[in-house]
């Protein structure tokens, strides 16, 4: 399983993570090695076989009544924020994520 | 050359539930910022999420409503993207098991009659509201910082995703207004706009009239209303045709409709696709749907628009026009019925719904489904002016009256002294001193000018306010007049 | 008796106190004196909160009278900081929560609360339960109270250190792929991972969704029944949580062995096991057949899959599970002009790098064109897993069978390879994507090192693990010379 820098720097792209270049070359031999080994699964014949959503078998449906309760409000909900403004939560400017 | 246009739809509701799709937390408009926020809302480490029962009912029933085939198997899977307003960097949408699909609404538009197909209707959760900040003018890329307000994270919506059936800006608007209207006969949401309750992008490309493959899409956002998405694709349609003519060729792209300017923007290229890696949610489990189950919820539905429709033409001996603009609104509908029901005329009770109600309702810009007064005090007002007890004239402005103080039209009536004058030992004083003012108008009736009579009738209107009875003066000013 | 009172079991420190032999405010001390002398040697803890501890202690003794039923009320406890704890940092052993101050408590955290625990404090763990040795923490590693230089195993090693060195009577772990049962072993203790959806996860911060379980970590079988008695049971605020009624655990200690039937999977005993964990594992086997078990031989074909099933499946997970940590809501921030570069800078700064690693494979494996390479063929795996134990145990009523291949591992030594680290947990992480209860009890010293055996069971067929664990505890005492751990000074322990 080969895997190029550049795929690597498009996944850490895609998970929001900033990787110096020697990271991502390491990343990108890491990622391979355990692909390569991940690799035996092709070996598995599973023709017909379904997926697994859940380990419990027949749960479904599992829901609760609508019914409205007062949450944490404003004052605790902002409480662990790096950076708050009356109630809100801040975050820099979008640039080119907006 | 000639373009045809190509349109499908994308509507977020907001289902009318109390609580939030995956927490306890209250849905609330205008609340405070981030006051109605749970663990679960705010995605917090370690909290999960549990399904609102009532949001898989709306959904269903706002399938069903549209004509769906309810899965037997449906389950939420996550959209991981990240932007501020998400909280846990995924939404819990669905992918591959939506609610249901392969739906049908059909819309009228003059003589074409055109069957939209629905692609899919599937629950999720909303996202939270971010505020700029930095100068007024300022776009989001340009704002200094932002504000995040998490209170609208977890609100239930249903996306429904049209066909790209709609061939016209105009067949869009009305397959929207009539998508609007089967939601609020269900009552799974109130679909109020101006609230964000209901949110539509557009997705419109164009081809060459003749052409069965499809152009290259273009996806419009921010369309705040329906005649807003009306113009936008419009505008779209133009701005495609003359790239197409000039340059042979349309960017896939998002754009951004400027309302105030009436200008489409270029938002992002989709040139680098999103990559949302959906994959079942693990923390929810499967909605089975019972087939018994789903057929109860179809025979709870109301009764829906297009049959009610056909109840009025056919029942009420309603034009097909007129039941039209009365069933657009369940409220509104309901408001004529029970109208019908308190003793009005079928026809004359259409007509001052059509009439003085809507524009009432326009002018005030009350709130849809809410009424400034009741179907017994129209049904009542009616009633007097078929006794003849006052005029036309006078029943519109008691009507006013009526919505402003909500008062009775004929404790009105009574109480402002409205009542039609029709004693003729009244309105005797009234005639000769019409006469004695007006006698050249007099002397020229007699003379053979028909005509003349109409003046001295309005005089006597005049001075009475209106309160006479208009064909009963006509008959005595004849009369008195003849016997010189 | 005050003085080693941290020397007893939750259960006999119980009977204790109600026989009135000592107080809550003599056990508690011993534990705080216990603490100070070991926890230099042990790391164990990430926050130890002695004075919240005492002031549990007082409102517990006011009230005493009442709370006296609750079996726990007064023992002392460790809760591995991955579980929320309302206003007691928790830190998932990772920078990106630096100063996070949940505003609720965890299901588990709430019932033990309720049955009277005094809670001690928050325990080490490798960063967001992401490994299997306690080294990956931001807050240092943790060493195995058995020997200097050695890991306590992983990811609960905090908890497992704590109660094998006398710093808590009993700890909550969790466990995604061995991470209660694995510490459990190489600290000589019971550990207990209960079938998927027995225990809440709601507070007990999402490493992989589908995999992971609260489980306990005692030194007695009879403490592991007293202490998912306490957690077991439907929690409302937990989907995928079972709606079963709890059994009372503790009639499950002490039932004979006659006519049950146990499996051993041939497959296990095929990896490459240390020759020590191999011979315990066979002793204890014939042990449990002395006593009465059935044992026989079982197949499990497609264990040599499950490692990758699991490395794909708990990481993709893991990439959304963590996509949370942006720097917003809390924890803290890069501070940079613009989001995009917040985003990246923050992830960057603040997670480890086995926690970008397993993001980074994550993320790969459920991204445009791999998913059904990667992710949908390893959850078609993961069936295929889960039927092989199915098949086994309708022959069987349980399946025993190593812990983990190897004692106890020197720290540092797997770190620079995870092909290696993830080898660790090959006996363990099945289990978990078959969503079984599994137990690791006990069985022997190897080298002075103690040797796990794992026993597992059918779905909520929790009660036979204790059954067997309980009678093997019986016949095989790890420790009758008393050389272990809790009978030895904080400076014989293992300074790292
Ligand atoms: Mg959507
Ligand atoms: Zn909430």
């Amino acid at each position: 399983m080969s895997i190029t820098s550049e795929q690597t720097e498009h996944v850490a792209k895609l998970a929001r993570l900033a990787l110096a270049p020697e990271e991502i070359a390491l990343y990108t031999r890491q990622l391979a090695q355990i692909l390569a080994h991940m690799h035996v699964l092709s070996q598995v014949d599973v023709n017909g076989v379904e997926p697994t959503l859940h380990v419990i078998p027949d749960l479904a449906n599992v829901t609760r009544p609508d019914a409205s309760r007062p949450g944490l409000g404003a004052e605790l909900a902002v409480a662990n924020a790096p950076e708050q403004a009356d109630g809100y939560f801040r975050v820099p400017r979008m640039g080119k994520e907006g | 050359m000639r373009y045809e246009a190509v349109i499908g739809l994308e509507i977020h509701v907001e289902l009318a539930t109390a609580s939030k799709l995956f927490c306890a937390c209250r849905v609330e408009f205008g609340a405070p910022p981030n006051a109605n926020t749970c663990p679960v809302c705010l995605g917090l480490p370690g909290s999960l999420p549990v399904l609102n029962a009532k949001a898989v009912e709306h959904a269903v029933k706002a399938a069903l409503a549209l004509n769906c085939r309810v899965a037997a198997v449906s389950k939420f899977d996550r959209k991981n993207y990240f932007y501020p307003d998400l909280p846990k960097g995924y939404q819990i949408s669905q992918y591959d098991l939506p609610v249901a699909s392969r739906g049908l609404v059909e819309v009228v538009v003059g003589e074409v009659t055109r069957r939209v197909g629905i692609r899919r209707v599937h629950l999720e959760d909303d996202a939270g509201k971010l505020v700029h900040e930095g100068p007024a003018q300022a776009t989001v890329a340009e704002a200094v910082s932002s504000l995040v307000d998490y209170n609208r994270a977890g609100v239930p919506l249903i996306e429904i995703v049209s066909e790209a059936d709609l061939r016209s800006p105009e067949e869009a608007r009305v397959f929207l207004e009539e998508v609007k209207t089967l939601l609020q006969y269900t009552a799974v949401s109130e679909c109020k706009m101006e609230e964000g309750s209901l949110r539509v992008d557009c997705n419109i490309s164009l081809r060459p009239c003749g052409q069965t493959t499809y152009g290259t899409p273009v996806e419009l956002k921010n369309l705040g209303s329906f005649r807003s998405a009306q113009r936008a694709l419009a505008y779209e349609i133009e701005r495609q045709a003359q790239l197409l003519d000039e340059a042979g060729r349309v960017v896939r792209e998002t754009r951004h409709w400027d309302e105030a300017r009436g200008v489409s923007i270029a938002l992002r290229e989709k040139e680098e696709a999103q990559d949302y890696r959906y994959f079942p949610d693990p923390d929810l489990l499967p909605m089975v749907f019972d087939p018994g189950w789903v057929e109860r919820m179809r025979a709870a539905l109301p009764e829906l628009p297009r049959q009610r429709w056909r109840r009025l033409v056919e029942s009420y001996g309603l034009s097909p026009y007129d039941a039209g603009v009365i069933t657009a609104s369940q409220a509104l509908a309901d408001f004529y019925e029970d109208t019908v029901r308190a003793g009005a005329g079928a026809k004359a009770a259409a007509n001052w719904v059509m009439g003085e109600l809507l524009r009432y309702l326009n002018a005030q810009g009350t709130p849809a489904g809410e009424f400034p007064t009741t179907p017994d005090h129209l049904a009542e007002l009616l009633a007097l002016v078929e006794a003849g007890r006052i005029s036309g004239t006078m029943a519109k402005s008691v009507f006013e009256e009526m919505c402003r103080t909500r008062q009775a039209p004929s404790q009105l009536v009574q109480s402002k002294g409205l009542e039609q004058l029709g004693d003729r030992t009244e309105l005797a004083p009234v005639i000769e001193q019409v006469l004695a003012e007006n006698p050249g108008v007099a002397a020229d009736y007699r003379a053979g000018k028909e005509k003349a009579l109409g003046f001295l009738v309005g005089q006597v209107m005049r001075k009475t306010q209106g309160r006479a009875h208009p064909r009963l003066v006509n008959q005595w000013l004849a009369e008195r007049l003849r016997e010189r | 008796m005050a003085g080693k009172l941290y020397r007893l079991s939750a259960a006999d420190a119980s009977r204790a106190l109600r026989a009135g032999e000592f107080s809550l405010e003599e056990l508690l001390s011993s534990y705080l004196a216990r603490h100070e002398e070991v926890e230099p040697a042990t790391r164990a803890f990430i926050t130890h909160d002695a004075g919240r501890a005492r002031e549990r202690v007082r409102r517990l003794s006011a009230g005493w009278g009442e709370k006296a039923e609750k079996v726990l009320a007064g023992i002392p406890a460790a809760i591995k900081d991955n579980l929320c704890t309302r206003e007691v940092a928790t830190t998932c052993g990772s920078r990106m929560l630096t100063g996070f101050l949940p505003p609720y408590d965890a299901t588990v955290v709430e019932r033990l609360q309720a049955a009277g625990m005094v809670l001690l404090g928050k325990t080490n763990l490798d960063e967001f339960a992401m490994g299997s040795s306690t080294e990956t923490s931001a807050y240092g590693a943790t060493a195995n109270p058995w020997r200097r230089g050695r890991v306590p195993g992983g990811s609960s090693g905090g908890s497992a250190a704590a109660v094998a060195a006398g710093q808590a009577a009993y700890a909550l772990g969790s466990d995604t792929g061995g991470s209660v049962r694995q510490p459990a072993a190489f600290c000589g203790l019971v550990g207990l991972k209960p079938t998927y959806g027995r225990v809440s996860r709601y507070g007990l911060v999402a490493y992989a969704s589908s995999l992971d379980q609260v489980g306990t970590i005692t030194r007695t079988v009879e403490d592991s029944a007293l202490v998912l008695g306490a957690i077991a049971g439907h929690d409302p605020l937990d989907s995928t949580s079972v709606a079963a009624p709890v059994p009372d655990y503790r009639a499950a200690l002490g039932r004979r062995l006659d006519g049950l039937r146990l499996g051993v999977p041939r497959e296990y005993l095929a990896v490459a096991l240390e020759e020590g964990v191999r011979r315990r594992v066979e002793e204890a086997i014939s042990d449990l057949e002395r006593l009465g078990a059935q044992v026989g031989e079982c197949s499990l074909p497609h264990s040599e899959y499950a490692l990758s099933a699991y490395y794909i499946i708990a990481s993709a997970e893991a990439s959304s599970n963590l996509a949370r940590y942006d720097g917003i809501r809390h924890g803290p921030r890069a501070w940079e002009e613009e989001l995009g570069a917040m985003y990246r800078e923050t992830r960057r700064l603040a997670f480890g790098s086995e926690v970008k690693r397993r993001i980074m494979l994550g993320t790969y494996v459920l991204s445009a064109g791999y998913y059904d390479a990667y992710y949908l063929r390893a959850q078609k795996v993961r069936t295929l897993v889960k039927r092989d134990f199915s098949l086994a145990l309708e022959r069987f009523d349980a399946l025993v069978c190593p812990t983990s291949p190897t004692v106890a591992f020197g720290l540092g030594d797997r770190l620079d390879d995870p092909l290696t680290m993830y080898a660790v947990d090959v006996l363990t992480i099945p289990v978990n994507l078959a969503g079984l209860p599994a137990m690791s009890v006990p069985c022997g010293l190897w080298e002075g090192l103690p040797v796990g055996l794992q026993l597992i069971g059918r779905p909520l067929g929790e009660e036979t693990l204790i059954t067997v664990g309980h009678a093997l505890e019986q016949c095989r005492p790890l420790d009758p010379e008393r050389r272990g751990p809790l009978y030895r000074s904080g400076g014989e322990l293992g300074a790292i």
